[in-house]
């Protein structure tokens, strides 16, 4: 079984899930190819690969590999 | 009435002209909906978050997440680097923040405990020049020694951030001299950012020459935060008014204020 870890947890991995998959089951809100979010609303989430940002007109392009280590950030209250 | 003061003194930092001179944080609020209720009282337009992972009830199908709230409101976000010790982890999360609120503005905090909470001047130091070269607009919080405050200036800072006094500590301002001295050698925005406590607090900031007053837990933790919030709404616009208007000096014997020819005999 492949798996990724995400937010610091170790999480299944299916062959061919992208960045936008991912997003998509972390957020409950469907992606679209330009990575932004099918209902039209701002969706205010960063992700990281293996420390490297993932621009979110790259989420559909990314096929994630087993092993990667993801981060998906949001803003929330601090400060 | 707002947009006649800020007519004849407007406030513009990063270029951009703000109608408030307050900005407010959003941490230690109990729920989205008290935050919201209390930010909308400020009269705030410019509000910060922390960069954190993302958990199911940070948004999402149910109900508005925060940084929709603050969309919604017409209020500008100001992500900050909440809980970095590095300039290294400062720089990632900035750059995180920018990829997801789509703003280069960032409020860069970068402490050396998390007992004191105090800047760490030498990683901010830093920090400030590399994000500044990677094109962020930089509000840099920092200590209230003058020295450091130019120097953040001089990398590019869009804006320094003096503290009144450590986070949350309601304190007050502790060094009205050193940030006095920081106003008269600054040509960026200075803003009072930390250990704010009650709305004289707040006005006592912009009378010794501030820009702006940025605070949270003095609203989010007060038993009223809503009435709080209108309070230093008006203590912020108070406070900059008596800033503008020459107030009198202090003096060491009394003056009359009435004239005493005129008197009757009686």
């Amino acid at each position: 079984m492949s798996t990724i870890q995400l937010n610091g947890a170790a999480r299944p991995l299916a062959q061919g899930t992208t960045v936008a998959h991912l997003v998509t089951a972390v957020t409950g809100r469907a992606i679209l190819a330009s990575g932004q979010p099918a209902d039209g609303g701002r969706l205010g989430v960063a992700v990281a690969r293996n420390q490297d940002i993932v621009p979110r007109s790259q989420w559909a392009g990314t096929t994630l590999e087993p092993g990667d280590d993801v981060e998906v950030v949001t803003a929330v209250q601090g400060g | 009435m707002t947009e006649t003061l800020t007519a004849t003194d407007p406030f513009i930092v990063a270029g951009v002209p703000l109608g408030s001179r307050l900005i407010m944080g959003t941490g230690g609020a109990p729920s989205l909906d008290g935050l919201g209720a209390a930010l909308v009282a400020s009269g705030t337009e410019l509000t910060t978050v922390a960069m954190r992972r993302y958990a199911p009830g940070s948004g999402g199908s149910g109900g508005t997440n925060l940084f929709e709230l603050l969309v919604e409101n017409n209020i500008r976000v100001l992500p900050n680097t909440a809980g970095c010790f590095t300039a290294r982890e400062a720089v990632m999360t900035a750059e995180l923040a920018r990829e997801a609120l789509e703003t280069d503005w960032v409020k860069l905090e970068v402490i050396a405990d998390e007992h004191t909470l105090l800047p760490d001047a030498v990683e901010l130091v830093e920090a400030t020049e590399q994000l500044v070269n990677r094109g962020f607009k930089v509000f840099a919080y920092t200590n209230d020694d003058p020295v450091v405050a130019l120097r953040l200036e001089q990398l590019g800072a869009a804006a320094v951030m003096p503290l009144g006094a450590p986070i949350g500590t309601g304190l007050g301002i502790l060094n009205p001299h050193n940030i006095e001295l920081i106003v008269s050698r600054a040509s960026v925005p200075v803003v009072l950012d930390a250990g704010i406590g009650t709305a004289s607090d707040a006005a006592l900031a912009m009378e010794l020459g501030c820009d702006a007053v940025l605070l949270a837990t003095a609203v989010t933790r007060a038993q009223d935060p809503v009435r709080m919030a209108e309070a230093f709404k008006h203590a912020v616009i108070g406070g900059r008014l008596a800033s503008r208007a020459g107030r009198i000096p202090k003096r060491a014997h009394a003056l009359a204020s009435s004239a005493m020819e005129g008197r009757p005999d009686l």
